[in-house]
């Protein structure tokens, strides 16, 4: 038994935090942890040297090719399934972010596997939890007949990483020797130049300076009570207080006040911070689903009813644009 | 062009499910089953296509039990310009097991069909071929098993380009290609798309149309073709599922915690107990 992991980078040579996770959930299944870093140029050597340094791997597959620049499904799909199909490992898997969801169901489908994607918890080789009804429930699901190979997603929430090991992984210079990087046969890069595919055009990715929604510390949420999108200019500067991200219900984001990708919930971004500040958001299902698993939850609303006092830590009924400010206020005489 | 959209019945996105007490799968706690939210939006973005001319036909396909033909009246309600459905025998239904068996007469709420994406795409794919689609149009996901697999594997399936999660779709009449906006961790890509491909929607893409009455009543005098298996070069072992839901559980509650009478104790309490700030 091994695995195989699907290394995700950003274009200057780093190794995605969720693929750290991944790393993380990849001490669940047996056997060796190989990791598959694809691209081109320099970033994907750099890449592959921070890989390299990921805990618990023992050997990288680099896979540089003018196909694989930008992280497009049908040549990444193409390539992790034929490198899958060589080195026969029993475990295929990615963090389950925008990119793994896209790539990995269709290295499967080349395998024709079902794969099992948003895994929170790994239960044995065949056997794995995952959320449906937007984490309204959980399934354990279970290989009827162990498949030759297993295609997995996981949750990076779920499976926090150690921050020394984090630390260490990336940089260069970490603790403990790095593991050795092979470059992928020739014959597999090959066949990628003639794989209809999509030609990427170009990428907007916000630069607020804020942290990513998905791994941030401290995360402030605004509901339809914000009322406009110029009052999320509150819940930015305390989110910029704190370090922290900015998100919206889908009330607030159906009401235009914010875009979309800005969505916590069923249809949006699961998070998962160590505090969680919701200010006038009842709480409807689809919005608990995502954030529920918060260390720590706050809730800021004027109706004492709302759904969301019954999962806060701490509920403080109160005017949300008196309490917002006030608290602005403080978290300032704090952090001086 | 031809379009190919498919669309799942799902629990309707509004109504609370609850784990049932035999842990088998989730129940409704009222019975209404809609159109995947999802699927809606893949349907409304295809039913453009073919109002601006830039589709020629708009085929909806649904795969599973009986009553998911009701979900393909609403999409011939639409817009749809003709609507398959690829039944599958009860036993196949009976033989999944956990997960909600939706056999005849079962209650609405088992909305899950034990089809899993890996089945759906093969269906998907042989379909895609016999009707000469130029596009399939999917849901990213289903609201009820969360899987966001199957236009992805469709593709793989196709060895068709993909872009999922699309936010905005820019195709013109007898274009070789489509520009697509996809949603990603932190921003949008966009992306030219040569055709024939897969496009799964993202919410942002469109916001479906209503659905009137008379339309529905149109509709449900309207024919429903019927593709079985076979038909389509496939054997139930093909669309069997490979995994079995050995439990479903509640999630981990949380407790409620305390109210806080002001911000200053709200914030004392954040430093002193919680330690977060």
């Amino acid at each position: 038994a091994s695995t195989l992991l699907y290394v995700e980078h950003s274009g200057d040579g780093t190794v995605a935090p969720a693929t750290l996770s991944a790393a993380e959930a990849a001490k669940h299944l047996p056997g060796q942890l190989e990791a598959l870093v694809c691209g081109s140029g320099d970033a994907v050597k750099r890449a592959a040297e921070a890989a390299a340094r990921l805990p618990g791997v023992s050997k990288v597959w680099l896979a540089s090719d003018s196909a694989l620049t930008h992280p497009l499904a049908e040549t990444h799909a193409k390539l992790l399934s034929s490198l899958a199909t060589k080195q026969k490992p029993s475990h295929v898997l990615a963090a389950s972010t925008a990119q793994g969801r896209n790539v990995l169901p269709r290295a499967a489908a080349l395998l024709a596997t079902q794969p099992v994607t948003d895994v929170v918890r790994i239960v044995d080789d065949n056997t794995f939890v995952r959320p449906i009804y937007a984490g309204n429930a959980f399934a354990t699901v279970q290989f009827k007949s162990p498949p030759a190979v297993r295609v997995v997603t996981v949750r990076p929430t779920a499976f926090p990483v150690d921050p020394t090991a984090a630390a260490a992984a990336g940089a260069p210079g970490g603790s403990g020797s790095p593991a050795p990087v092979e470059p992928v046969p020739p014959e597999l890069l090959a066949p990628l130049s003639s794989v209809p595919a999509a030609k990427w055009e170009s990428a907007d990715v916000r630069s607020t300076g804020r942290p990513e929604l998905g791994s941030a510390k401290v995360v402030v949420c605004g509901g339809r009570a914000l009322k406009s999108a110029e009052n999320f200019a509150m819940l930015e500067q305390l989110a910029d207080l704190l370090g922290g991200a900015v998100g919206a219900s889908r009330a607030a984001v159906d009401a235009g006040y914010v875009a979309n990708d800005l969505q916590v919930g069923q249809t949006g971004k699961v998070v998962a911070p160590d505090l969680y500040i919701g200010v006038g958001i009842s709480g409807a299902i689809q919005h608990l689903a995502g954030m529920k698993d918060s260390r720590t939850i706050v809730a800021i609303n004027n109706d004492g009813e709302a759904p969301i006092f019954s999962v806060a830590d701490y509920g403080l009924e109160a005017d949300l644009f008196k309490a917002v400010p006030e608290l602005i206020e403080a978290v300032k005489k704090v952090k001086q | 062009m031809k379009v190919l959209v498919a669309v799942k019945r799902v629990i309707d996105y509004a109504v609370p499910v609850r784990v049932r007490p035999d842990k088998a799968g989730v129940e409704a706690l009222l019975p209404k089953l809609s159109m995947n939210p999802f699927c809606e939006i893949a349907l409304e973005e295809a039913v453009r296509l073919k109002e601006k001319g830039v589709a020629s036909e708009v085929v909806a396909v649904s795969v599973g039990p009986q009553h998911f033909q009701d979900t393909l009246r609403t999409a011939l309600a639409m817009g749809a310009d003709r609507a398959v459905h690829v039944p599958l025998a009860a036993d196949t239904f009976a033989a999944a097991g956990a997960g909600g068996a939706a056999g005849a007469g079962g209650p609405p709420a088992a909305s899950e069909s034990p089809l899993q994406p890996l089945g759906v795409a093969r269906v998907l794919a042989a379909l895609a071929g016999r009707e000469g689609a130029g596009l399939v149009l999917l849901g990213k996901q289903a609201i009820d098993d969360d899987c966001n697999q199957t236009g992805q594997m469709l593709a793989g399936l196709l060895g068709w380009p993909q872009a999922t999660f699309a936010s905005r779709l820019e195709l013109d009449k007898g274009a070789a290609a489509a520009r697509v906006t996809r949603e990603v961790d932190g921003g949008l890509e966009v992306l030219s798309l040569p055709l024939p491909a897969v496009i799964t929607a993202d919410l942002r893409l469109n916001t479906p149309r209503f659905v009137t009455l008379p339309a529905m009543m149109r509709a449900k005098k309207r024919p429903i073709e019927s593709a079985p298996l076979e038909g389509l070069g496939l054997a139930p072992h093909d669309v069997a599922p490979a995994l079995a839901v050995i439990g479903v559980e509640e999630p981990p509650t949380r407790a409620a915690g305390t109210r806080v009478g002001s911000v200053e104790e709200l914030v004392r309490r954040l430093r002193e107990e919680a330690r977060v700030l």
